[in-house]
């Protein structure tokens, strides 16, 4: 053929529909808002219970976490982020869904060698980096404290 | 005003998300991982903690949230114990939520099967 | 008679039977009339969805070998095969009969291989019958090559959806039925796309090789075939397929997709189109046959496309190399 891979490269782009970018922020917008607006209220409920800050932020992901986990496990979660896109994948909703899902799916590959090793598909790299990143920090600041 | 500012910041937060799906081949584990990341920078340098202060649950649901989360608890730590702290702060900041994620997949792979999306 | 990379047999083998099973999707689509049997349960009743499609598989097998009155044991061979690691759902399927077997493996090009590997064995008079069977399972893809099926993403636009879909032919020497009057083995083609959501992409180079070294040595016009069907290479892909051969001055105005058969795109949730081992299975078998039998096709030609990646090999970044294999079908046979 006398297409070279430069050209194709280009062809491809064309023959591509592309993503509908109004429509799909719009979605993120509303329904990752929505999420936010809503641990909000749940953290409110919870400094009303009298916990405190810490605590009431801590139950706030908690109970976001539970929430997510049942949808997940109901096959609702699948559905809402089959439009939401990152409005349902950035909020903690979305770590707990990546969490559980693969629970779920890999439990005919056994407890341990499926559903617990595969539980750690999205979340490990997020804790891996998340937690790395953070122990730089740590040290950065410890040798800056002295000047803060 | 804070519930408004809530859902206005943590949907902007989703959409510069859903930009980067679009417009970028970053997959979705590469997107978390950057917006945890991310988020233990921007705390660092001082940026993420007023916007928690100013918007709530907007900024700390957000995954960029965890990375704050995750941030503060290493100054705590090491404020307290030093360099130590700097490895157990982290995850002991974050514990609650990640505790929670995976007993609750457990328990879900217990009750709850894959679902077709046909 | 082999005249460059196309095999013309002088005593075509007959596709003398035929069946096709297919999902909750496919039996929503505009091809469900054509199926042997619509499973709105796509687990099929199974635990896993691997065994799902195993069982898809052996309906459909029995729903060839009963349609062609006779038992599997009077066959000579069976060629087949799957998506599944290491082929699995075929060699399970193949277990429960006890029929000699050959696993085969070219991705979603896999029905069109059999087609022309057991063309070749007839023809040559090494088999009397035998069956070619290949089958995709959505959910059984979607778990192994993408994430879990409770996952929440949002899917790409150019993105193709796994048939759950099975295709079986009783191919024979002698007989009624369409007749496969020439073969062709593709050559692999690579033109570096590298993302795995894009597969059409990836795929067209091959299926306009394969089709344009047909008619280099076929001394034929595509406008003597009432169609050239592709396999999966769904919008983007059928799209590109026939920008490559015009570029090389041939124009291919009859050109179809299976991928874009078996669903309906606007208003099946899809993305691109069907995809998946299953889909030119299901779609040979529901549709270009019975169109082939009642009159509607006199000559097509028929081609699987596959995408020869692994996901280790898509995660070392590699390009995605893309094989189609070719059968020129002709209805002079049937009765």
């Amino acid at each position: 053929m006398k297409t070279s891979k430069q050209e194709y490269k280009g062809l491809c782009e064309g023959a591509s529909p592309r993503s509908k970018l109004v429509k799909d922020c719009l979605w993120a917008f509303f329904v990752g808002g929505a999420i936010c607006l809503a641990g909000e209220c749940i953290r409110r409920m919870w400094l009303m219970s009298g916990k405190t800050l810490s605590d009431a932020a801590a139950m706030t992901s908690v109970t976001l976490v539970a929430a997510s986990a049942f949808a997940t496990a109901m096959g609702w979660y699948q559905k809402l982020a089959s439009k939401a896109g990152a409005g349902t994948l950035v909020p903690i909703t979305g770590f707990a869904n990546a969490v559980v899902s693969p629970a779920i799916e890999f439990k005919t590959e056994g407890l341990v060698t499926g559903t617990a090793a595969r539980m750690f598909l999205i979340a490990g790299p997020v804790l891996v980096y998340g937690l790395s990143a953070s122990v730089v920090w740590g040290i950065v600041y410890a040798f800056l404290r002295p000047w803060l | 005003m804070k519930f408004l500012w809530a859902f206005l910041v943590g949907g902007g937060i989703c959409v510069i998300g859903q930009l980067l799906l679009d417009l970028t081949a970053l997959t979705p584990a590469r997107i978390l991982t950057s917006y945890v990341v991310a988020g233990v920078f921007l705390s660092a340098v001082g940026l993420y903690g007023p916007l928690v202060e100013f918007a709530g649950c907007g900024a700390s649901v957000p995954l960029l949230g965890f990375g704050h989360l995750l941030a503060e608890g290493v100054r705590h730590a090491v404020d307290r114990s030093g360099f130590a702290g700097a490895l157990w702060g982290g995850l002991g900041a974050c514990a609650a939520g990640v505790t929670a994620s995976l007993v609750c997949g457990l328990i879900a792979a217990c009750f709850a099967r894959s679902h077709d999306q046909n | 008679m082999r005249k460059k990379d196309v095999i013309f047999f002088e005593q075509p083998p007959v596709i003398t039977h035929w069946a096709a099973i297919g999902g909750k999707k496919e039996g929503e689509g505009p091809l469900a009339e054509g199926f042997d049997q619509i499973f709105d349960d796509n687990s099929l009743g199974e635990e896993s969805w691997e065994k799902a499609e195993q069982q898809l598989q052996e309906q459909c097998f029995s729903a060839a070998v009963s349609k062609a009155g006779i038992s599997a044991s009077e066959l000579d061979l069976l060629l087949g095969g799957d998506l599944q690691n290491q082929c699995t759902a075929t060699a399970y399927a193949a277990s429960r009969v006890d029929v000699p077997f050959a696993g085969l493996y070219n991705a979603c090009a896999t029905m069109a291989e059999g087609l022309c590997i057991g063309a070749c064995l007839a023809a040559g008079g090494f088999v009397k019958k035998e069956a070619v069977i290949t089958s995709s399972h959505f959910c059984a893809a979607e778990r192994q090559f993408r994430t879990p099926l409770n996952y929440g993403a949002k899917r790409a636009p150019t993105a193709q959806w796994t048939a759950t879909a099975s295709g079986c032919c009783i191919l024979s020497r002698q007989g009624a039925g369409p007749r496969i009057r020439a073969v062709s083995f593709g050559r692999v083609r690579d033109l570096d796309v590298t993302d795995v959501n894009n597969m059409g992409a990836a795929m067209a180079p091959a299926a306009a090789e394969t089709i344009l070294s047909y008619f280099a040595a076929s001394a034929q016009k595509p406008e003597e075939f009432d169609a050239i069907f592709t396999g999966d290479l769904g919008l983007v892909g059928s799209r590109l397929v026939k920008e490559l051969c015009e570029k090389e001055g041939l124009a291919i105005p009859m050109h179809q997709d299976c991928g874009l058969l078996l669903f309906d795109r606007e208003q099946q949730d899809v993305q691109a189109g069907a995809s998946g081992a299953g889909c030119s299975a299901s779609v040979l078998c529901a549709h270009i046959l019975p169109g082939l039998q009642s009159g509607k096709y006199r000559r097509v030609l028929f081609l699987s496309t596959g995408a020869l990646m692994s996901q280790i090999s898509s995660l070392q970044g590699e390009s995605i190399p893309g094989v189609a294999h070719l059968a020129e079908l002709s209805a002079e046979g049937v009765q």
